[in-house]
């Protein structure tokens, strides 16, 4: 049975995290082989999952470790030695 | 992202009970990040995130002879992490109807995707131009809540589904659907827009930089 472009973008997800079962992943890459609509949605959301993991795209505020470890510094201090 | 360490957690965490209590800087350093991202994604706003992140980390210093070892380390600092950010919204009596809770995964909406005939690759260097950073944490902010939390997690934090769903208290199937409905709503909203971003073709047969 031959899946539809629908069916295919259900899985879309878990096709880009390998979770997908073999059969199933086989029906889709035989899908893929011929929609080009499939295939552009399939890379275009891959590629929004690849750019989003980029570091460049959150990073913390500028000194964030800095006042985070200054701040756990003094309560280690006063944190007397542990029992 | 750094790689979480059990053995080199384990160690440290039964040496600081111990007192050497500096080691604790070294411990918590890798789940930094995490912390911040989930609670910007909570709390929505830089200062109070940062402010929470710093007394998340203080919690689990305080805390730190309860950890029970049955999960991993980075699973129960970002559960910490959430109590303290769910915490500030409730005293906020936030009137957001997108707190973490809200929501179900029941909801209908428009899973579908942008549809394109073709895609030209948008490269990783494209991140030099500051416009596309700020169009994916845009379209990222403007998730619903309980999308967002697991968007930053699995995509954004790298972590799997099983330390996700542990960390945001919900079972793996509802990380996998929302993730998946998250990805389907940014492919819509940022598609058509990246592919400003792609290389311009060159030259007749498309090579050329």
């Amino acid at each position: 049975m031959r899946i539809d472009c629908k069916h295919v973008w259900e899985h879309i997800s878990g096709y880009i995290d390998g979770e997908v079962d073999a059969a199933l992943r086989a029906e889709i890459d035989k899908h893929l082989e011929t929609c080009e609509i499939c295939s552009a949605v399939l890379d275009s959301t891959r590629n929004v999952v690849v750019l989003m993991a980029d570091d460049r795209v959150f990073e913390l505020p500028a000194g964030f470790s800095e006042r985070l470890h200054a701040r756990l510094e003094k309560e280690l201090e006063l944190s007397g030695p542990s029992s | 992202m750094a790689q979480a360490n059990p053995e080199f957690e384990a160690d440290c965490i039964r040496r600081i009970l111990a007192g050497e209590k500096q080691l604790f800087h070294a411990l918590i350093e890798p789940c930094e990040r995490p912390i911040y991202f989930l609670l910007m994604s909570l709390l929505r706003n830089e200062a109070e995130a940062e402010d929470a992140a710093q007394d998340t980390v203080i919690k689990v210093y305080r805390n730190l002879q309860n950890f029970r070892g049955d999960s991993q380390f980075r699973t129960w600092v970002l559960s910490i992490a959430r109590n303290e950010g769910l915490g500030r919204l409730r005293k906020a009596a936030s009137r957001r109807e997108d707190s973490l809770d809200a929501g179900t995964d029941e909801q209908t909406g428009d899973y579908t995707p942008a549809i394109l005939t073709s895609w030209k690759e948008v490269p990783s260097t494209a991140l030099e131009q500051k416009e596309l950073g700020a169009l994916l944490r845009q379209a990222i902010d403007g998730l619903p809540a309980i999308y967002r939390n697991v968007v930053l997690l699995r995509d954004i934090e790298e972590m799997d589904v099983r330390e996700t769903a542990a960390a945001l208290g919900v079972t793996e199937g509802a990380v996998k659907v929302r993730l998946h409905r998250a990805r389907a709503l940014l492919q819509k909203e940022l598609a058509p827009r990246l592919k400003a971003f792609a290389p311009k073709r060159k030259g007749l047969f498309g090579w050329g930089a």
